[in-house]
């Protein structure tokens, strides 16, 4: 730690010399000298996000297999509180998701949304819709994962992943004020249950929460340390374009993704045009996704287990260059997340016509995050971050 | 092909005898659709997914809209999103982003794909409906979907084969152009009639088309030389095609082949036709009789796509800005330009032209915008015909298409596949296909030296 603070000071006097030529921060490749702090730092972080999903996914598992093995009101309770637990850390690795990195061959898998429920299970007036209810669908991860339609590029179709599963807890809401309510019945497989293939929804249930987890893990190992993609990252991936990818991965999240798609309903009203539809768990998603915005740019991030990783942000990278944009996107950041947090619980009464005051909450989280979006660009262009090359 | 040598070879000499670099680039002409052009530094990927930066604040969350709903996936009916339902029953792909991937443009299937994925094959039979437009194929209609959802089969698969011809320029260079045949199989309905014409697309990048949706038609008209009146080999005409929203002929100016009278035609015809979504244009899903399955499945809602979604999706296909060009002022690309103008290009692909007020949206009045095209029909010659007239135009007929961003599909969208049916490898390609009216160029451009070919590619790498 000593050894590389007096590297920084050596390298900070120096650039006093050069500034009036080439800006100040500059080192040989022309990013700021504190880039490498910041990206080994961004790796730890990237790698305890995806480590705490991983784990609450395993707590996810035991509490869907309690169900499956013991359907009851209080486990199939117990087995959505898992998943309420299991999304709030994985909802701060969505920061990452649009940097290029391992999360681009597994998002599909992961997060895939809208969900198509009628591929998945029964839905109101197709009572036998689905794989669940397809007595000829060989359920396995493979087959699951499977059905995924051919595309070129574009957002598949895929019935597995986190809403895969809650829509397996929850059901389909459609409910004016609540969340779904499948009962636990229809995981009762001994002549009682409820709906038809109990023991085949179970068996949907475990093994997409099976196939999660495995994707996660797969997250974690990379960027753990001496893991295949944080090595690439590190020690070989030119830092300013890991900078770039960086920066660029928070533009798109913040002002494409989380500011644009998924705040659609605040002109739609669509009561259920909402990521987490089926447990009205929206709410939580944006301030958990605008909070792992802030990590990236704080260098801060607190573990599940309460403990926290401290260290270089983009925040400091950018005031080497531009301290007051780098305040000015920290103050907007910090609104962002406020403004989320502001935003009342369940999210679909937030976007019903007429919930004048609800509308505005909304309304301002969505102005706020492309003001956001606005001075990451800004961000770019003040770190010389050029256009990627051609893929 | 007389006139184009000269002016190449007048333009060498010029160059030469300057010693220098006379060339030099015009005022805002890095900046394709004026002040729409979208000149963020971080563009890459997304360089065609960003907003026009002077949008009117009151449309930046309907623009935002129009983007998830363009970006994001359909789904089966019933489901709890309810706006979003209505997939099918049989379609092309389930979100419009997954033919214009990163809103930029499809391509034929590649070495182990079994269908097509961002293009698509329109189908007809010989003959003239009601309003001069096509006749769909009795059995799997006006277009072919090789995707359905469950319970409903699919139309089957359909796959592109191809012919290579070998080629030389005029100083021994040699080259090879792929003809594509149109080959399905799967077919789940037996086979198609045998006058059937069938004619495969990709889909085009969604820039900077609000702007050329205003471009009047009394501009379209002073390109137009139907008669070829000034001798030079090329004529170019307006395609006048069904309006579904005035029930009226109107000027085709979008699709391959101009058979769209404006985005929100077009836009209602793709959610029907590429995404099985009925709109209030289009208040029937695409199921003829023989598919009886398809007829029965539970719909969306009638329409599926309500008319403000339309309305959403409609402002984010007009507002897409043109991105920046890249290198503009470089001394290469200068010189391929005036190759570019030398080969008589811009008589098709006009490069300049200005954009009248707008009352709906006045960001996109009064700009100078180079887009590249003219928005008329073109006879291409037999190499590229598809034989399948749509409206007015014959099937040896195409529609300029705009050549803005067009150096850009390669970083959006990870390839250079380039025409109609993304059969040419690149630029030097796509030349080489030009007959009918672009003979003449196409000749001169085989003609050309290395360095001048090499130049003028660099210039279409710019756009």
């Amino acid at each position: 730690m000593i050894s590389r603070f007096t590297l920084s000071l050596v390298a900070g006097s120096a650039c006093l010399g050069l500034s009036a030529i080439h800006g100040c921060g500059g080192s040989s490749n022309g990013v700021p000298s504190n880039t490498g702090d910041f990206l080994a730092n961004y790796a730890e972080i990237v790698h305890a996000g995806y480590a705490d999903s991983h784990a609450r996914l395993v707590t996810l598992g035991a509490a869907t297999s309690a169900l499956v093995a013991t359907p009851t009101p209080a486990t199939l309770s117990a087995a959505r509180g898992a998943w309420i637990s299991a999304r709030d850390p994985y909802l701060e690795t969505e920061a990452f998701r649009f940097s290029q990195g391992p999360i681009d061959a597994l998002d599909d898998f992961i997060n895939a949304w809208p969900l198509n429920e009628a591929h998945l299970d029964y839905v109101v007036g197709m009572t036998n819709a689905g794989v669940v209810n397809d007595a000829g669908f060989v359920i396995n991860g493979a087959n699951l994962e499977a059905e995924n339609l051919p595309a070129s590029g574009g957002e598949s179709d895929v019935a597995v992943g986190y809403h895969a599963i809650e829509f397996l807890l929850w059901g389909q809401d459609l409910s004016a004020v609540g969340a779904g309510d499948r009962p636990s019945t229809d995981y009762v497989s001994t002549g009682s249950g409820t709906a038809s293939n109990q023991a085949r929804r179970g068996l949907v249930l475990t093994t997409a929460n099976d196939l999660l987890t495995a994707h996660l893990a797969t997250l974690e190992a990379t960027w753990a340390v001496g893991g295949a993609y944080r090595t690439e990252f590190l020690d070989h991936l030119e830092s300013r374009e890991a900078l770039r990818r960086i920066v660029f991965g928070l533009v798109e999240f913040s002002g494409g993704e989380l500011g644009g798609e998924r705040l659609v309903a605040i002109d739609t009203h669509d009561q259920e045009d909402e990521h987490s539809c089926f447990s009205d768990n929206t709410q939580r998603d944006f301030v958990m996704d605008a909070t792992g915005i802030e990590n990236v740019y704080l260098g801060h991030y607190t573990r599940t287990d309460a403990t926290t990783i401290t260290g270089v942000g983009l925040y400091d990278v950018l005031a080497k260059v531009d301290a007051a944009l780098a305040d000015a996107l920290r103050d907007r950041i910090a609104m962002s997340v406020a403004l989320a947090m502001a935003i009342q619980a369940p999210y679909d009464q937030e976007i019903a016509p007429g919930n004048t005051a609800g509308n505005a909450r909304v309304s301002a989280l969505r102005a706020s995050l492309q003001q956001q979006r606005l001075l990451l660009i800004d961000a770019a262009s003040a770190l010389h971050l050029p256009d990627p090359p051609a893929e | 092909m007389n006139r184009s040598l000269f002016l190449v070879l007048a333009t060498w000499l010029v160059l030469s005898s300057c010693g220098g670099d006379p060339l030099a680039l015009e005022p805002g002409e890095q900046l394709g659709g004026g002040e729409t052009t979208t000149n963020r530094t971080i563009l890459g990927k997304f360089a065609f997914a960003q907003p026009v930066p002077n949008l009117d604040l009151t449309r930046v969350d309907p623009f935002f809209t129009g983007n998830a709903l363009f970006n994001q996936i359909w789904v089966t009916a019933p489901a709890s999103v309810t706006s979003r339902d209505g997939l099918g029953p049989t379609f092309n792909s389930p979100s419009c982003s997954g033919c214009h991937f990163e809103d930029g443009r499809g391509r034929p299937p590649i070495d182990g794909e079994r269908t097509m994925t961002s293009m698509l094959v329109r189908l007809s039979i010989p003959g003239l409906d009601a309003h001069g437009g096509t006749v769909d194929e009795p059995v799997y209609g006006g277009q072919f979907q090789p995707l359905s959802i469950d319970g409903v089969p699919s139309e089957g698969d359909v796959a592109l084969t191809y012919v290579e011809t070998p080629g030389t320029y005029s100083d021994g260079t040699a080259y090879s152009l792929r003809r594509p045949t149109i080959v399905f199989s799967n077919l789940a309905f037996g086979p198609m009639m045998p006058t059937t014409l069938a004619s495969a697309r990709v889909a085009p990048a969604m820039i900077g088309l609000g702007l050329l949706e205003l471009i009047p038609e009394s501009d379209l008209l002073g390109f137009a030389d139907p008669d070829d009146a000034n001798g030079d080999g090329i004529s170019g005409r307006i395609n006048h095609v069904w309006d579904d929203s005035t029930g009226a002929l109107a000027v085709g100016r979008f699709g391959w082949k101009a058979g769209q009278p404006s985005l929100r035609a077009q836009s209602a015809g793709a959610f029907l036709g590429d995404m099985g979504l009925t709109t209030t244009e289009h208040p029937t899903d695409n199921c003829p009789p023989a598919q009886m399955a398809c007829t029965t499945a539970i719909n969306g809602g009638s329409p599926e796509v309500d008319p403000s979604l339309l309305d959403r999706v409609t402002l984010y296909s007009r507002t897409l800005a043109v991105p920046i060009r890249n290198n503009a002022g470089n001394a290469r690309v200068l010189e391929g330009r005036e190759v570019f103008r030398d080969l008589g290009c811009p008589s098709c692909h006009v490069e300049r032209m200005v954009t009248p007020a707008s009352a709906s949206l006045p960001e996109l009045g009064g700009q100078t915008i180079r887009p590249f095209t003219d928005m008329l029909l073109h006879d291409m010659g037999e190499g590229l015909a598809d034989g399948r007239p749509e409206f007015e135009a014959t099937g040896s007929e195409w529609r300029t298409p705009p050549l803005w961003g067009v150096g850009r599909v390669d970083t959006v969208n990870g390839h250079t596949f380039l025409l109609h049916d993304g059969r040419a490898r690149g630029f030097a390609e796509a030349i080489l296909w030009h007959e009918g009216e672009g003979l003449a160029s196409r000749d001169a451009f085989r003609t050309l030296s290395a360095h001048d070919r090499d130049s003028l590619v660099q210039f279409l790498e710019s756009l």
